[in-house]
């Protein structure tokens, strides 16, 4: 499946990926040979047949609702590139 | 033979005996790295003052004639992309340059309560993306039986690690073939637990319905020791079973007389080389020479795993990975106008080309309008590919194949073409794809010296039969005695 220069900058922008046009261009062509290849799956009947996400035996795990140790502030902020207080900081987010 | 030519168990042997001091041997450790680790390039960070105290640590404990723990002395080297408390975990990508972990993964913390010493960091294709290491951001890791070539990937580093005689034993991730894959291009043994036998938790996320830690050793042995190690519940990770763990260790010297091998007729079609077919062929005939019955056996949907899998692996991939968003750790772009501007270019200046185009085909495989034609559609056909195996092993014990369908290749001859390197993986994606165990071990060696592997595919937690199928294999061969010379 051939996909556009729309598409890509559309899923870049989905991804939060910034792309240069040379990337666009490149990428065009390598996931459209990438999604030409998966096309193959179409040539299967799967209509009856139930999709498979876990192969083990999912089933949900409870515990007591006890308070347990987590790590600290200090260590959840050590390798944040910006904190203020025990807050991360971050750019503007609302115009 | 060289010390650190020696397997773990027969290092560990010589440390309770008191031939040699674990600091003794850690001194040696990184002495061989920094001979031999400038050509081979298997590590990202080393973690030397801590491991002598570690060992130091261990000597005295030995000296007192105090309790040590099954791993005593042995030094493990732990791919990057396992969290290390106070040691630099890097995914191989610029986007965690600085990132260390305030905890260590449920698999390094076992290490350490059996008293391994951690000695550093391997080297991987980012965010273990890749089947040959080329995709680090930092190096690319050499092949120590011809460093011309690539180690094979994701786990390239701590697969050459092992190889080059740096360490007995290290830790890899395989999601589509990541453990198995650089075993067999490397020479060593390299196991891919059943899902949910060992945990995930500090492993971080590529594809979590797929990923298992795994081990990487000399000998089929080591294998067996290690993964008693690492295998079991973790109350952390919900995807972790309770199925108990047996001991691997008892009966693996049994014969396998009777044993139902099935030989998928799927795995023996063009594309194989011509070595790597010799090399099975004849290891078929040890297994036949040692009373085991060799079944030709299909798995019809085997030519569609690769098409699945690059959907499944990477929609997980394109959720678990939004998380670099340069907000709470690792690195962030400066000078953005407002977040979602500092996301975008965060991103794109912190992942290579292989993320990012991972990424944005599980984006769009995932995305409105998108999501039955290419996710649900693959989710459907893995349980096609499930289904085969369930089948098939109704019929044998196990199923053996090759590994890879080529020996290691040159460094930079597949990078161009992502679709051809993918391809790379198709005999181990289908066992990420079911859940089921798998263990590449050493069964010959091509034209050119390069090694080949064997793959064994086994029941879900049957990891059991799959050593002692692979021990009996090792006991008749000498292949894993082999060393490359560095």
């Amino acid at each position: 499946m051939k996909i556009s220069d729309n598409d890509i900058r559309y899923v870049a922008h989905l991804s939060r990926i910034s792309l240069t046009e040379n990337e666009e261009a490149l990428f065009v062509h390598q996931l459209s040979d990438i999604l030409s290849y998966i096309e193959k799956l179409n040539k299967l009947n799967t209509e009856n047949v139930e999709p498979l996400v876990y192969t083990t035996n999912a089933f949900n795990v409870f515990r007591e609702d006890v308070l347990e140790k987590s790590i600290s502030i200090d260590d959840a902020q050590s390798c944040a590139p910006s904190i203020m207080g025990v807050f991360f900081k971050v750019p503007k987010v609302i115009e | 033979m060289r010390l650190l030519e020696a397997t773990a168990l027969q290092i560990k042997q010589k440390i309770l005996s008191k031939q040699i001091r674990a600091s003794e041997l850690i001194g040696q450790v990184f002495n061989r790295i920094k001979t031999v680790d400038p050509t081979i390039q298997s590590f990202l960070s080393l973690n030397e003052d801590n491991a002598l105290k570690v060992a130091k640590e261990i000597d005295r404990k030995i000296e007192n004639n105090e309790k040590v723990g099954l791993l005593a002395g042995i030094p493990v080297a732990i791919k990057d992309n396992l969290c290390t408390k106070g040691l630099s975990t890097t995914c191989a990508s610029q986007i965690l340059k600085n990132f260390v972990p305030p905890y260590d993964a449920f698999v390094v913390k076992r290490l350490k309560e059996e008293d391994a010493i951690i000695i550093g960091k391997t080297n991987l294709d980012e965010f273990a993306m890749g089947s040959s290491t080329e995709n680090s951001s930092y190096q690319i890791t050499r092949n120590p039986w011809n460093v011309a070539c690539v180690p094979g990937g994701s786990s390239g580093g701590s697969a050459a690690a092992v190889a080059a005689n740096i360490t007995p034993m290290s830790l890899g991730s395989d999601t589509g073939g990541s453990v198995r894959q650089p075993a067999a291009l490397c020479g060593i043994v390299g196991v891919k637990p059943t899902y949910g036998r060992v945990s995930r938790y500090g492993l971080i996320a590529f594809g979590s319905s797929l990923d298992q830690v795994g081990t990487m050793t000399k000998d089929v042995m080591d294998a067996t020791l290690l993964l008693q190690v690492i295998a079991g519940k973790d109350p952390k990770d919900s995807t972790s079973v309770q199925e108990p763990v047996p001991d691997y260790l008892q009966g693996i010297e049994n014969n396998i007389n009777g044993l139902r091998i099935g030989i998928p007729k799927e795995y023996f079609t063009e594309g194989m080389h011509t070595d790597v077919h010799k090399a099975l062929k004849d290891a078929l005939c040890i297994y036949e020479k040692l009373g085991a019955k060799i079944i030709e056996v299909s798995l019809p949907h085997t030519e569609y795993a690769v098409a699945v899998y690059y959907i499944v692996a990477n929609a997980e991939a394109s959720s678990n990975l939004s998380r670099y968003d340069g907000v709470r750790y690792g690195f962030r772009s400066t000078n953005a106008k407002g977040v979602i501007d500092m996301y975008c270019r965060t991103r794109a200046k912190g992942f290579g080309n292989e993320v990012k185009r991972r990424i944005m085909l599980g984006n769009y495989a995932l995305s409105s309008g998108y999501y039955d034609a290419y996710y649900l559609k693959a989710s459907r056909v893995r349980n096609l590919i499930k289904k085969d195996f369930d089948a098939t092993f109704e019929r044998v014990d196990c199923i053996v194949g090759p590994t890879s369908p080529v020996p290691a290749f040159k460094i930079g001859e597949r990078a161009s073409n992502p679709l051809e390197m993918y391809l790379s993986d198709i005999y181990t994606i289908p066992a990420n794809l079911a859940g089921i165990p798998g263990i590449s071990i050493p069964c010959g060696f091509s034209k050119d010296g390069l090694p080949v592997g064997l793959q064994i595919l086994a029941r879900h937690f049957d990891e059991k039969k799959m050593l002692h199928v692979a021990y009996a294999f090792e006991r008749e061969t000498d292949y894993h005695l082999k060393r490359a010379v560095v």
